[in-house]
C-alpha cells in the first residue's frame, strides 16, 4: 500500500506539472480522511485541495438555532437532536446549556430514537432535524410513521442545488470531489445539471485510496480537456441512486429558499415539510411561539470566520481565534463543534 | 453527519433488521432497501440502511487502483 501511494503520488505530480489547480471536496467526512492521513502532504504544491461546505451542522445559520432555543424557552417539550447540534453555541448558550438548566434535551443517535421517546410519553417531542440528502430519508420515514406528539423542526438543506452557488461563487474551482453518501441517495444522475459548466466531478469513497484516486481521475480529466461526472465509489453509488429514498424525500418535503452560514440564501436548498404533513411541522404546530420571534446577532461570533472556512476562502489557522479563544472544548463557531467541521478536524489532528 | 458504515444483515423483521456493524449488533430500519436478505451488506446511516453494498464491489477499489497504477 505504501509503495502504491508513492506511485500514485508520482503519477499525480507528472500529470499536473506546471498547472495551478484548485480541487474542492464537498463533504466533511472527506476532510476527515484528508487530514487524518495527511493527504495534502502527498500532493505537489501546485494542487490545492480545498474543503467546501460539506458540514450540515456548520452551515445552519444562527436563526434556526435561536428559533429552537426560543421554542424550548417557551414550551415544556422534549427536544431531541444529534449530539453535534446540541453543542453549537449561540450567545454562550447551547442546547446542553439548556439541559443543565433543567430543560428536557435528549441526544439521540437517530431520529427513530426520538420517535421511540414520543411513543412512550404523552409530552410533545420535537426533533431538531439537520442534515443533507443522506439524512433526509430517515427523517421523512419518521414523519410518515410516528405518533401524534412527534414533530420535526426541519433545518435540513438540499445539498445538490447548493453546488450551483459554489460554482458561481467568489472562487475559481477547477474540479470537485462530490460527497459519497449524499451521492448514494441522489445518484450520479443528480449532477448532470452541472455538466454545462464543464467542471469535472468525481464521486469518491472515504478511504485514503478513494480520495487519491478521485484526485488522479480529476487531474487526468483536466489534462485531457474532459469534464463529466466520474464515479469512483461504485461500491455504494449507482447511477439512479436510491430511488425509494428519493421518493420518500419527495413525498414529505419540498424545496424553498434556504439560508446557509457564509453563503446567505441559496435557492432550492431549504427543506420544508409539505402541507400534507403540516401537523408534524414544529414551525406550524407551535406557530404562536414563533410569532414574536426576533433574530439577534451573536456578538461573540463577531470574529468567527466559519462562513469563510465553509466557502473555502480561508483555512482554520487563518482565523485569529483558532486554538486560542476557540478550541474544541470551548468552541466559538460551529466549524469547531461538528466532527465534520474543518476547524474541529484540523484541531483534532493538530494542524496549525 | 453523512458518515455511513457497512454492516451485515443477520436478522430481518421488516421494516427493521438486526445488523452486525463491526462486531456490534444494532437494530436499524431497512424500508428503503429493495429485495433485502439475511447475509446482505448494507450501508447504515443514523439508524437506517441507505444502500446495499455487495462484497464483490468492496474489492473494486483494489482493482481500480491497480488499473490506474498500470496505465
Ligand atoms: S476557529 Fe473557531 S472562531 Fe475561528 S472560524 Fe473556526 S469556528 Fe470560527
Amino acid at each position: 500500500m505504501e509503495t502504491d501511494t508513492g506511485r500514485i503520488r508520482e503519477k499525480i505530480e507528472k500529470i499536473s506539472r506546471g498547472k495551478d489547480i484548485a480541487i474542492m471536496h464537498l463533504c466533511g467526512t472527506h476532510e476527515d480522511t484528508v487530514s487524518k492521513y495527511n493527504l495534502r502532504s502527498l500532493l505537489p504544491e501546485n494542487i490545492r485541495l480545498i474543503a467546501g461546505p460539506g458540514c450540515p451542522v456548520c452551515i445552519i445559520p444562527d436563526t434556526d438555532l435561536q428559533k429552537v432555543f426560543h421554542l424550548i424557552e417557551s414550551r415544556d417539550i422534549i427536544l431531541a437532536t444529534f449530539g453535534d447540534m446540541a453543542r453549537v453555541p449561540f450567545q454562550d448558550r447551547s442546547l446542553f446549556y439548556y439541559r443543565s438548566r433543567g430543560k428536557d434535551v435528549r441526544i439521540v443517535y437517530s431520529v427513530f430514537d426520538a420517535v421511540e421517546i414520543a411513543s412512550k410519553t404523552e409530552r410533545d417531542v420535537v426533533f431538531f432535524g439537520i442534515g443533507f440528502e443522506t439524512t433526509m430519508p430517515s427523517i421523512a420515514v419518521a414523519i410518515r410513521d410516528s405518533p401524534e406528539n412527534f414533530y420535526v423542526y426541519s433545518a435540513h438543506r438540499y445539498f445538490i442545488p447548493a453546488i450551483e452557488a459554489i460554482i458561481k461563487g467568489d472562487m475559481r474551482i477547477d474540479a470537485f470531489i462530490n460527497p459519497g453518501h449524499v451521492s448514494t441517495i441522489v445518484g450520479v444522475k443528480a449532477y448532470e445539471r452541472y455538466e454545462k459548466y464543464r467542471i469535472p466531478m468525481a464521486i469518491a469513497g472515504f478511504e485514503p485510496q478513494d480520495v487519491m484516486l478521485a484526485i488522479y481521475i480529476l487531474l487526468k480529466a483536466l489534462k485531457d480537456g474532459k469534464s463529466g461526472i466520474f464515479n469512483e465509489y461504485t461500491r455504494a453509488v449507482r447511477y439512479e441512486g436510491n430511488v425509494l429514498a428519493q421518493k420518500v424525500i419527495d413525498d414529505v418535503f419540498e424545496s424553498s429558499d434556504g439560508e446557509w452560514r457564509g453563503f446567505g440564501i441559496i435557492p432550492e436548498t431549504g427543506v420544508k415539510i409539505k402541507d400534507e404533513f403540516q401537523e408534524k411541522d414544529a414551525e406550524k404546530a407551535f406557530e404562536d411561539v414563533f410569532s414574536d420571534f426576533q433574530p439577534v446577532e451573536d456578538k461573540r461570533k463577531k470574529h468567527c470566520r466559519c462562513g469563510e472556512v465553509l466557502k473555502g476562502l480561508i483555512t482554520p489557522e487563518e482565523c485569529s481565534l483558532y486554538m486560542k479563544a476557540c478550541t474544541p472544548r470551548n468552541p466559538v463557531g460551529p466549524c469547531m463543534v461538528s466532527f465534520e467541521g474543518t476547524c474541529s478536524i484540523w484541531a483534532k489532528y493538530g494542524i496549525m | 453527519m453523512c458518515l455511513a458504515i457497512p454492516a451485515e444483515v443477520v436478522e430481518l423483521e421488516w421494516p427493521f433488521a438486526t445488523v452486525n456493524m463491526k462486531g456490534a449488533r444494532k437494530r436499524v430500519r431497512v424500508d428503503l432497501i429493495e429485495n433485502i436478505n439475511v447475509g446482505d451488506y448494507v450501508l447504515v446511516h443514523v439508524g437506517i440502511a441507505i444502500q446495499k453494498v455487495s462484497k464483490k464491489e468492496v474489492e473494486e477499489i483494489e482493482s481500480l487502483w491497480r488499473q490506474i497504477l498500470e496505465e
